[in-house]
């Protein structure tokens, strides 16, 4: 080897012009990266809240209903104790109002009386089946305004609009104008949205049929999948041979987690509606199908679960005596529970907000009462946003926003309640 | 009535629990002798499920069963109903129903009167035969249950082998319910091909499904080319794609190789609650707010956008899978080993220069895997393109027209008021068909891939 | 052919040594990962066109120093700096000389051999195409076959270059990592144990490309084989426990150590 330190083939200048210009280009090519980055994550974040503050700025107003407190003297009406359901109560209620509203022509009559809520009379009439005493003398309603005029009330329609554009009159403005000034209109929470069932009528529909029927469909689907979900599980990790056949199942679980939602909606019609001959729109039907699709992937994440809790427990219990049963039952699965319980609130939390196989089965019908139990037709809460946010009136168009805003409340809270399990449940291996 | 009859079979079997375990413990201490095989409490789990299993399964069978055969005995009864096509008996049938209801919308024929009456008896017979039978298994189970009882019964074995057998079922029910999907949409699919021809679905153009419902109804022909839907569901996609990807794998980036741990922390989370927003709610902020901004935005460029524009619907869509391209791509990236990384800094490489020609290529399968993944996912989305696309085949590239989607037309074929034989409610099920199938093949080449990639590092 | 030996050659050399020879300086450098400190005030000179040994038992903060050398501890979160280090003289830290032109001056080759998922001839070019070294393709082609040569696997490989880096040998894949080192000219090369996962024949011909390399660039080795030091190495620096316990010319090293500690370990007593 010669001993003179030979040069190098190529020196290079690590310090002349271009290098260094050609360092701060590179410099800037991160640079410019790094903005990418971080505008992308601000365009889906910046989607997220522009979604949360619209919804709430169309909704927020709905939680309010515009209320007018009458007064009615209906004891001139003649209504019979025992046979209030009969009387003509829209009738009754018209003369009463107008009795205490002074002479109104009768070209403006509708006008007026489209103030109120259509089923105003109703409203009286039930009040009156809950406390007789109110037929004597003169007696406080509280009845809810109709659309035009919550929506009024709220600011939704202005004055400045000419009246051909107008959802409410000159008149009426007038009328409501007066209501103000005596100081009979209220504007409470409004309470119906949680309470009421649906209804054609954007001051009375509330939420409380849709509430019911997530509610029993949920039931439903934790009552089929958490059992067979855990059980499948069990036995795919613990006792299934390692062969071709469990493969096959495992793949087929995994590729039923990715099958679109309306597929499964397709199989519940033909299956369960038309096979079995369910019941259309009942939660019995939405629940089964929504827990074939929730059990692909509770399966997956209870095998998870499983895997996780360290095999030294297992061999530690089969060292003593238990049965591979009793070593899983007693030992494995408790110490496993706190995830899967965590990955079960998951998925029924999305469970909640699955709308489509639902459409399917008919829970988008227009039903007006709360379902019962499990087998009488109901819609769910997606499905009714989706009802509503059809319907044209403006009334619906917030109580569609309030209506997400409950949803997301719901999915909040029980995604709250699973990271909550997490944080404190689950051990670390 | 059955949930009475459920809970009464319920409280039997614990009864026979109670009654059996309570045996075994005196067994047990008498036979001081033998040691018994298994503790009191699978003695009782054991009766417990001799007695409930076999009438609740009997109880489950019967009511799926019921039906037909109800339904068959009370036709075979009306003289009427043998000379009629199968359609029509089934209108009968459902009009017997509707009377013994106690509904009725028309003046009931006598025969239908007649077949009221036998139905009403019927059901209830076949109601009390099962209460009897199920109630007689049950006992009988129980009787069985508690007479085993003898320190030599291996009652544990018993009760393992059939929290076993339930095991087994519950993971059949995966295959199950594929072959339950598969086998509905062909046999669904293969009726709509019967009507109409398969070449004229695959390759027709026109996808006009109004078809006369009777006979002496004025409507268009119908046509039943699926081309029309799958180019609408291929425009939205692709716009929903040319969102998210680029979105999703750069927020990635950001995410795994510049954000500090305290960003990480915080912007993760939100874009789970992203990517848990319900569907129905992205498709009505669709509706509510993007469409008409892109009218708004179409007309300042002086394009007029349609109320249901392919633009608004692929838009909202890519947004909301960001955070699955955003998540898979992170693994992705978060599997390349860091001595690829640091094989390219210890060369001079700026961190941007290592991520754009190194880590990047190096992650591709995983990313590409996640990629198709959400091609599929944008495929099958239902909610946001029934509310906010149209419901018109229209072949158009023009993201500010209108075009229908696959999913929208399984919807509006199925929510209308359609009897089960249309070729309208049909060909949903041929749409279904070719949805899956899709979705299938996509679905199985990324998971391919994705696994391919897990085991290369 | 000079008519001296090899040893007589280095003495020679040695004598020329002043101050102005010393490639690399480090002065009290403490390293910190976090509270938990690593390196206790190191001061090593590295030499010019000589191969340096660091030796010492597992944990000892050898591989730390040596990623002191060229800045790759700015990678690792929460790892703290303390001290001066230099090369030619000026301080590695100093804003006016970029991190990434010390990366391209100071190269590195890893324990396990890290090559690309790229081609043979890409996982060479990467480093001469960042930095703009060559100005045309058959520049490149010229880059990367002195490299490859200069590697000693040109032979190997000179006809499937398109073929993927991944699917060579473990100890031709260490070579391709050398020749990507040796590929953006630099003038120090560390070598963090490039042999311990390399089987016996592929280590010796490792061995054999340092000895060539040296009269080009200067070598910093971190082994935790002493055979490989005493073979290797003309200078050797033994590290416990963070701190440097003794540097000296190799071949007093291993025959009569300053420090009881080197003597210790060299002797098996503990490591």
């Amino acid at each position: 080897m010669n001993p003179t330190a030979e040069q190098t083939a190529r020196s290079v200048n690590w310090q002349s012009k271009e290098m260094a210009a050609r360092r701060k280009a590179r410099y800037a090519a991160e640079t410019r990266l790094k903005i990418y980055g971080l505008a992308a994550i601000s365009v889906a974040l910046g989607f997220l809240a522009f979604l949360l503050i619209s919804l709430t700025y169309t909704g927020h107003k709905a939680f309010i209903q515009t209320e007018v407190v009458i007064e009615l003297d209906l004891s001139a009406s003649g209504v019979d104790q025992s046979k209030i359901m009969e009387a003509d109560w829209r009738g009754i209620v018209r003369t009463a109002l107008l009795q205490e509203v002074g002479d109104i022509p009768r070209s403006e009559q509708r006008q007026f009386f489209g103030l109120f809520t259509d089923q105003a009379a109703y409203i009286v009439r039930d009040e009156v089946i809950a406390d007789p005493s109110k037929l004597l003398g003169r007696q406080e309603f509280t009845v809810p305004m109709s659309d035009p005029a919550d929506q009024f009330a709220k600011g939704e329609i202005s004055r400045e609009t000419p009246e051909s554009q107008r959802r409410m009159s000159d008149r009426q403005i007038a009328y409501f104008d007066a209501m103000v000034e005596k100081g009979s209109i209220t504007q409470p929470f409004n309470w119906a949205l949680f309470f009421s069932p649906d209804s054609r009528y954007p001051e009375l529909a509330g939420l409380a049929g849709a509430i019911a029927g997530s509610f029993w469909t949920l039931l439903v689907c934790l009552v089929i999948s958490l059992p067979a979900g855990i059980a499948a599980a069990i036995y795919l990790e613990e006792f299934a041979p390692k062969n071709r056949f469990t493969d096959l199942i495992a793949v087929n679980i995994n590729n039923l987690a990715a099958v679109p939602s309306i597929i499964f909606g397709l199989l519940g019609l033909a299956v369960f509606l038309g096979w079995f001959g369910l019941p259309r729109s009942a939660p019995l039907v939405g629940g089964l199908v929504l827990s074939l699709m929730t059990l692909p992937t509770l399966i997956i994440t209870t095998r998870n679960s499983l895997k996780s809790v360290p095999s030294s427990i297992r061999e530690a219990a089969l060292g003593i005596g238990a049965s591979k049963h009793e070593a899983i039952f007693h030992h494995i699965l408790p110490l496993a529970m706190p995830a899967i319980m965590t990955g079960t609130i998951i998925s029924l939390a999305r469970a909640l907000g699955e709308t489509a196989p639902l459409l399917l089965i008919g829970m988008n019908a227009f039903i007006t009462s709360e379902p019962g139990g499990v087998m009488d037709a109901a819609t769910a809460l997606p499905t009714q946003i989706y009802i509503w946010a059809d319907s044209p009136e403006r009334g619906f168009v917030a109580r569609t926003s309030a209506a997400i805003l409950v949803l997301l409340g719901f999915l909040i809270v029980m995604n709250g309640i699973a990271i909550y399990l997490r944080q404190r449940f689950e051990r670390r291996w | 009535m059955t949930a009475s009859l459920l809970l009464a079979i319920l409280a039997l079997a614990l009864f026979a629990a109670f009654v059996s375990s309570g045996k075994a413990k005196a067994v047990q201490a008498a036979a001081s002798s033998e040691k018994a095989h298994s503790r009191p409490i699978y003695h009782g789990l054991n009766a417990a499920i001799w007695t409930g299993v076999p009438a609740a399964v009997l109880i489950l069978v019967w009511l799926f069963a019921q039906g037909t055969v109800i339904d068959s005995y009370v036709l075979s009864q009306m003289p009427a109903a043998d000379t009629v096509s199968q359609s029509e008996r089934d209108l009968m049938m459902s009009e017997v129903r509707q009377l013994a209801a106690g509904n009725s919308f028309k003046e009931p024929t006598p025969d239908i009167r007649a077949g009221a009456a036998v139905l009403t008896s019927v059901r209830f017979a076949v109601q009390w035969a099962m209460i009897v039978v199920a109630v007689a298994v049950a006992v009988f189970g129980a009787f069985l249950g508690l007479k085993v009882v003898t320190p030599r019964f291996r009652a544990r074995h018993s009760v393992e082998r059939a929290v076993t057998l339930f095991m087994m079922f519950s993971s059949l029910v995966a295959i199950i319910t594929t072959g339950g999907i598969v086998a509905s949409l062909l046999f669904e699919a293969g009726r709509f091909f019967l009507k109409v021809p398969v070449t004229e679905f695959l390759f027709g153009l026109r996808w006009e499904p109004q078809i006369a419902m009777r006979a002496d109804q004025v409507a268009g022909q119908g046509a039943f080319g699926v081309i029309p839907v799958l180019f609408g569901t291929f425009v939205i996609s692709l716009l929903a794609m040319l969102v998210a990807v680029p979105v999703g794998i750069l927020s990635a980036i950001y995410l795994t190789e510049y954000a500090h741990q305290g960003v990480r922390a915080v912007v993760k989370p939100l874009m789970e609650i992203l990517a848990g927003v319900p569907t129905v709610v992205c498709g009505f902020f669709a509706v509510l707010t993007v469409a008409p901004a892109i009218r708004t935005l179409g007309m300042s460029i002086g394009v007029t956008a349609s109320p249901n524009s392919a633009l608004a619907a692929g838009l909202v869509m890519g947004i909301m899978i960001i955070p699955l391209i955003s998540s898979l791509s992170d693994d992705a990236f978060a599997a390349v080993p860091r001595a690829l990384r640091d094989g390219s800094l210890a060369l001079g490489a700026t961190k941007g220069e290592t991520i754009r020609k190194v880590l990047l290529p190096a992650a591709l399968p995983g990313i590409v895997g996640g990629v198709l993944l959400a091609l599929s996912r944008a495929i099958g989305e239902t909610m946001i393109v029934v509310m906010a696309a149209g419901l018109i085949a229209n072949m158009t590239l023009n993201p500010f027209d209108s075009v229908t989607t696959v999913t929208v037309q399984i919807v509006t074929l199925l929510t209308g008021d359609a009897e089960f034989d249309n070729p309208k409610t049909l060909a949903a099920f041929a749409l279904g068909l070719i949805l899956f199938i899709v979705t299938l093949i996509l679905n199985i080449i990324a998971l391919g891939t994705v696994r391919k990639y897990r085991e290369k590092y | 052919m000079n008519m001296m030996s090899e040893s007589a050659v280095e003495k020679a050399l040695d004598q020329k040594m002043t101050e102005v020879d010393y490639k690399m300086i480090g002065q009290d450098v403490s390293v910190y990962y976090g509270e938990k400190r690593a390196l206790f005030d190191v001061n090593l000179n590295v030499r010019k066109n000589t191969v340096t040994a660091l030796i010492g038992p597992s944990g000892c903060g050898k591989s730390t120093f040596l990623r002191c050398l060229n800045r790759m501890n700015d990678t690792i979160d929460g790892c703290r700096v303390t001290g001066k280090i230099t090369l030619d003289g000026g301080d590695i830290y100093d804003p006016s000389i970029d991190v990434v032109e010390l990366r391209a001056r100071v190269g590195m080759v890893f324990q396990k051999p890290n090559p690309f998922p790229k081609s043979i001839y890409e996982n060479i070019a990467y480093g001469p195409r960042i930095h703009g070294l060559a100005r045309s393709k058959a520049d490149l082609d010229q880059v990367v076959e002195s490299s490859l040569l200069k590697a000693g696997l040109w032979n190997e490989v000179k006809d499937r270059l398109q073929e993927s880096g991944t699917g060579l040998s473990g100890g031709q894949q260490q070579r391709l990592c050398i020749a990507r080192a040796v590929a953006v000219s630099p003038e120090v090369i560390l070598m963090d144990e490039p042999c311990s996962a390399l089987d016996p024949i592929a280590t010796a011909k490792v061995e054999e490309l340092i000895h060539e390399l040296r009269a080009n660039f200067t070598i910093v080795i971190v082994t935790h084989s002493m055979q490989q030091a005493a073979r290797v190495s003309q200078r050797t620096a033994m590290f416990h426990l963070g701190l440097l316990v003794e540097e000296n010319d190799t071949d007093k090293m291993f025959t009569n150590p300053d420090d009881q500690r080197t003597q210790d370990y060299i002797m098996g007593r503990f490591g």
